[in-house]
């Protein structure tokens, strides 16, 4: 009987040691905002819809992969009449561009215990490379991705026309999320 | 007009009090009825929504100057002809004037914070933010500031017949003691 009780630890231990597999996203805690100033006022809109792909083992972290999806008309900007503006043309142009992508490229270990990553930022049909640093934590059997994003709208083309004017809207957004992802 | 020469004018830092804050205050009124009537979302609509925010601001700290300064410097004495019941109504009307000089800007102050939109005061400093974005708070504040706003406009409506009629009707001076520039001699 004994190899077979073998067996069986080792089969309970394999998903511990074999390849990093795609986390599970808690939804429920984790999020996606963006960080505007309209005439120097910060306002925090939070994207309502989007989905990560984190592929993450703490003891190898430079083989981490991350995908990150986000339905560009979900932002939700505090008003419904204002949120149906979101999806316009000359903001996210949500009928011929849906989803707005982040894909890494690379992530390594970074300064002060945090992962840098580099990746391509893809919004509105307009890819641009990006690199952040990422920090890691467990909290309550997950493990929390945390980070910040500086971009331009104007490179991607977020408010086009009267809206391109940076002294009513300022043309560095920052974005900041924070996905929850466990294994179960 | 028919002013008597005994009516004391008041002081003219309450004058200048007055005509500055009537003046902040129907502005600012007409122009969150403007942009509140603006639809969708424009550079223009958020543009006057600063506007309307920075002038409220402004209300509220020249109400607070001048409550302090009403407080310390009694208002000239009615003349002793007026009737008890305009007494009445005349304290009633400027009581809740300064009430709302105070709950109106504070409601707007409040709900813009509870949409999670703080203020800053000519695109310059950013003033406290007193509450967390709060969204079941945002309508509840919505509806005081419009109210608030729409009971002001009532005072003001009634200061402004009230005033009318000492000039016009009664022409018993008591209006010309709020007037920026007297007409004729009077005391001080």
């Amino acid at each position: 009987m004994k190899p077979l009780r073998y067996l069986v630890l080792a089969s309970l231990l394999v998903p511990l040691f074999g390849q990093a597999a795609p986390l599970k996203v808690d939804a429920v805690r984790s999020n996606v905002s963006a960080v505007f100033k309209q005439m120097n006022v910060p306002v925090e809109a939070k994207f309502r819809q989007f989905n990560a792909l984190i592929d993450y083992d703490a003891k190898r972290p430079e083989a981490a992969k991350a995908q990150v999806n986000i339905a560009t008309a979900s932002l939700d900007i505090g008003d419904p009449e204002y949120n149906r503006e979101v999806g316009k043309k000359e903001w996210f142009n949500a009928a011929q561009f849906p989803q707005a992508s982040f894909v890494s490229t690379a992530i390594k270990p970074g300064a002060n215990g945090t992962l840098a990553v580099t990746g391509k930022l893809t919004i509105k049909g307009k890819t641009a490379d990006v690199a952040f640093p990422l920090t890691v934590k467990a909290d309550g059997g997950k493990q929390v991705f945390e980070g910040q994003i500086p971009i331009r709208r104007l490179t991607f083309g977020i408010g086009e026309g009267e809206w391109s004017d940076t002294s009513m809207l300022a043309n560095e957004v920052l974005i900041k999320f924070r996905v929850a992802a466990g294994n179960q | 007009m028919t002013a008597p020469a005994s009516l004391q004018r008041y002081s003219p830092t309450a004058i200048a009090f007055h005509w500055l804050t009537a003046t902040l205050i129907v502005g600012t009124f007409t122009l969150g009825l403007v942009m509140t009537d603006i639809s969708g979302l424009t550079p223009t609509k958020l543009k006057y929504f600063s506007w309307h925010k920075w002038a409220g601001v402004t209300v509220l700290i020249l109400s607070a100057l001048r409550l302090l300064w009403r407080l310390r410097t009694p208002a000239p004495a009615y003349p002793s002809t007026m009737p008890a019941w305009q007494h009445y109504a005349a304290h009633g009307t400027h009581a809740l004037l300064y009430v709302l000089m105070f709950g109106v800007p504070l409601s707007g102050y409040f709900y813009t914070l509870a949409a999670g939109v703080p203020v800053v005061y000519f695109g310059l400093f950013q003033l406290p933010l007193l509450i967390e974005p709060d969204l079941a708070l945002k309508p509840v504040l919505k509806s005081v500031h419009y109210w608030f706003s729409m009971g002001m406009a009532a005072m003001v409506v009634m200061h402004v017949a009230a005033a009318l009629k000492h000039l016009v009707v009664d022409r018993d001076g008591i209006t010309q003691r709020m007037l920026p520039f007297s007409t004729h001699k009077e005391h001080q």
